[in-house]
């Protein structure tokens, strides 16, 4: 048994594995399936200050090897979290991150206060990639000037880890990580969904109610391991690894390219067990090559 | 009621026309009670194209022996894999998933209304109504006779009836031209649909006008089945509900449908 411990600034992760924000509920949706408290982590789903009804439906398309969302951060809000959906949470043994996100700079302060209160929390995710919402989300992640003034703002109210969620839909994703650290992040988590779309040839029309949606899945885990990569080369803080992980060998080259940890998300949908049977497997492959612990194998890439 | 996900065995593969079968998987431990309504979700192996599960109702189970089986329309990669599964394969299910009808047990009339792969989750629909003492009406509509499957099945539970667009079965038309949503419609305190959404709105039309108790199963494109993505909305009084957990049966009254 290799040590698959691994922190990412503050957070002690007993393994490197945790789920994707959107992709995982609130982890009760899992109890049925798998004890959670096994997990490294959980990242719940998209939280905003106000209750959010989402967008329109059709909200999903399955495209070749990945499909479509445009869910648009439905939740009931930060004040229901905490009263109604936290106190159930404290049960799990292990590390819960609740992912914030904003229309406005005051809309995340405010939301990122609330969760501060919360004790069980031991994180945030700062969303700001977020494609399917029209104002805000990937709108603060896309320009420097404005991923510094989010990411400052919530760190003067925010004291514990502060991940920051980067949007792939960019240029220059490294410029983008330096601002994220340069404005307080701890750490650092990519990639969210890529902007996409998807039309019905037979009814002319687009698939997605909001026409534009975001592609997860296998199908964009080689743009998301060419951006860890870059963002690893860029910046000094905890890389979190993200996108079309299925399994354990894609979660091992996210390590390569520099992650010190992986969230799963898509493939949670598809089995629920994913992520024990990825845990496993990464632990076999570090047996199998004599490695002791995952920290052999983060940004290990031979070139 | 706790969800699983197994690997059930490929008994049998009944091929019932040029585009639908019924397939019957067989668990080596003991299955979970299903309600009628519920689904399971399906995972399609050795397609390059399919990624995530097919959700289908199930259409009947046997306790004894451990078995469920699936009424398969085929309309695209997902189901013509699934639908030509051979015997001995294995698929992954997920179940059982959402809520169920309600099932009355005071001898109540009840018409259950069914067209295109809708008729599938109403097999243990009408079983269950039967075996609660229930009084049950079977109302299905089809394009064609060659689109009406497993009728013999349904005649166990109730008197069956027939409307196909041809008039190559039954009565000639749609289901709501038959005269049991017209001038019978009264006899009956509920009504049950499931089947292509502008068929369940104009049945759904007729019970809100009679004043009738109606319950409709809905379809929405589902990622995940298990309330988790929040990709399988619909609009409900109560704002956006999920099908696949809230659902797929809903209540007309607490849906937004313009009737
Ligand atoms: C709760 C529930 C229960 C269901 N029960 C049954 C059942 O018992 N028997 C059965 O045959 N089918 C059932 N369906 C529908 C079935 O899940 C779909 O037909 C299947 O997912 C299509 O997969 P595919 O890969 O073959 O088609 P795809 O290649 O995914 O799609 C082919 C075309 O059909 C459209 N389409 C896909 N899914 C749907 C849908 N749900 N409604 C309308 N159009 C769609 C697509 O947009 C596309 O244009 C059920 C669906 C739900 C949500
Ligand atoms: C249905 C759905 C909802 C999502 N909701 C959120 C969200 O609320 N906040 C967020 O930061 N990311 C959200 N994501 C993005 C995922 O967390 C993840 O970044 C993305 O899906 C890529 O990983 P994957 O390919 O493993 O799914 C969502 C993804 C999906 C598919
Ligand atoms: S299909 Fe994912 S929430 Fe219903």
């Amino acid at each position: 048994m290799a040590d698959l411990s691994t922190t990412i600034h503050k957070l002690k992760l007993k393994n490197p594995v945790l789920t994707a924000s959107g992709t995982f509920g609130y982890g009760v949706e899992f109890d049925d399936f798998l004890d959670v408290s096994m997990l490294g982590g959980i990242v719940v789903k998209g939280t905003t200050i106000h209750p959010r009804q989402g967008n329109q439906y059709p909200r999903m398309a399955e495209t070749a090897s990945g499909m479509l969302n445009s869910v648009g951060l439905q939740n009931k809000g930060a004040k229901y979290f905490a009263s109604d959906i936290y106190p159930v949470l404290t049960k799990y043994n292990t590390n819960i991150l609740v992912n914030v996100s904003g229309s406005t700079i005051e809309e995340y302060i405010s939301c990122a206060e609330i969760i501060n209160e919360l004790d069980h929390i031991s994180g945030i995710e700062l969303n700001i990639s977020c494609p399917n919402v029209k104002e805000g989300g990937m709108a603060f992640g896309t320009s420097c000037a404005s991923i510094d003034a989010v990411v400052s703002a919530v760190r003067s109210v925010y004291n514990k880890t502060m991940i920051v969620k980067l949007s792939p839909n960019v240029t220059d994703i490294g410029e983008l990580a330096k601002a994220a650290v340069s404005g307080g992040a701890d750490g650092l988590s990519l990639i969210n969904t890529l902007l996409g779309m998807a039309i019905n040839a037979e009814t002319r029309k687009p698939v997605l109610a909001t026409v534009t949606g975001g592609l997860s899945g296998p199908a964009i885990k080689p743009v998301a391991l060419r951006m860890v990569w870059e963002v690893a080369k860029a910046v000094n803080v905890p890389i979190i690894g993200i996108g079309g992980i299925m399994n354990a060998t894609d979660a091992i080259e996210f390590f390569l390219a520099g992650a010190s940890a992986i969230q799963v998300g898509t493939a949670n949908y598809i089995d629920p067990l994913i992520t024990l049977k990825i845990i496993d497997g990464i632990d076999s492959y570090l047996n199998r090559h004599n490695y002791s612990s995952i920290s052999n194998i983060v940004g290990e890439l031979q070139m | 009621m706790r969800k699983t996900v197994r690997n059930l065995k490929v008994i049998s593969n009944l091929r019932l026309n040029d585009n639908h079968h019924l397939i019957q998987l067989q668990s080596s431990e003991p299955l979970e009670t299903i309600f009628p309504g519920q689904f399971a979700n399906l995972l399609v192996e050795n397609s390059a194209i399919v990624l995530l599960r097919r959700p289908f109702s199930i259409y009947s189970v046997d306790y004894k022996e451990n078995t469920v089986s699936f009424f398969i329309k085929i309309i695209g990669e997902g189901t013509r894999v699934l639908a030509n599964s051979p015997v001995g394969n294995f698929i992954s299910t997920m179940f059982p998933l959402g809520n169920s009808f309600t099932i009355p047990n005071e001898r109540e009339k009840i018409l259950v209304v069914g067209g295109g792969s809708g008729v599938a989750s109403l097999m243990i629909l009408s079983q269950a109504l039967c075996d609660n003492s229930n009084e049950v009406s079977i109302l299905i509509g089809a394009r064609s006779s060659t689109d009406i499957v497993s009728l013999d099945q349904f005649s166990r539970y109730g008197e069956v009836f027939t409307t196909t667009e041809d008039g190559s079965s039954g009565l000639k038309g749609y289901v709501t031209d038959h005269p049991l949503l017209g001038a019978q419609i009264g006899r009956f305190s509920r009504i049950y649909t499931c089947g292509p959404e502008p068929m369940m709105k104009a049945v759904a039309q007729r019970a809100n006008l009679n004043s009738i108790v109606c319950e409709v199963s809905l379809e929405n494109t589902m990622a995940c089945g298990f309330g988790v993505c929040l990709c399988c909305i619909t609009d409900t009084t109560q704002g956006h509900k999920c099908v696949c957990t809230d659902g797929p049966v809903f209540n007309i009254n607490d849906l937004k449908w313009q009737i």
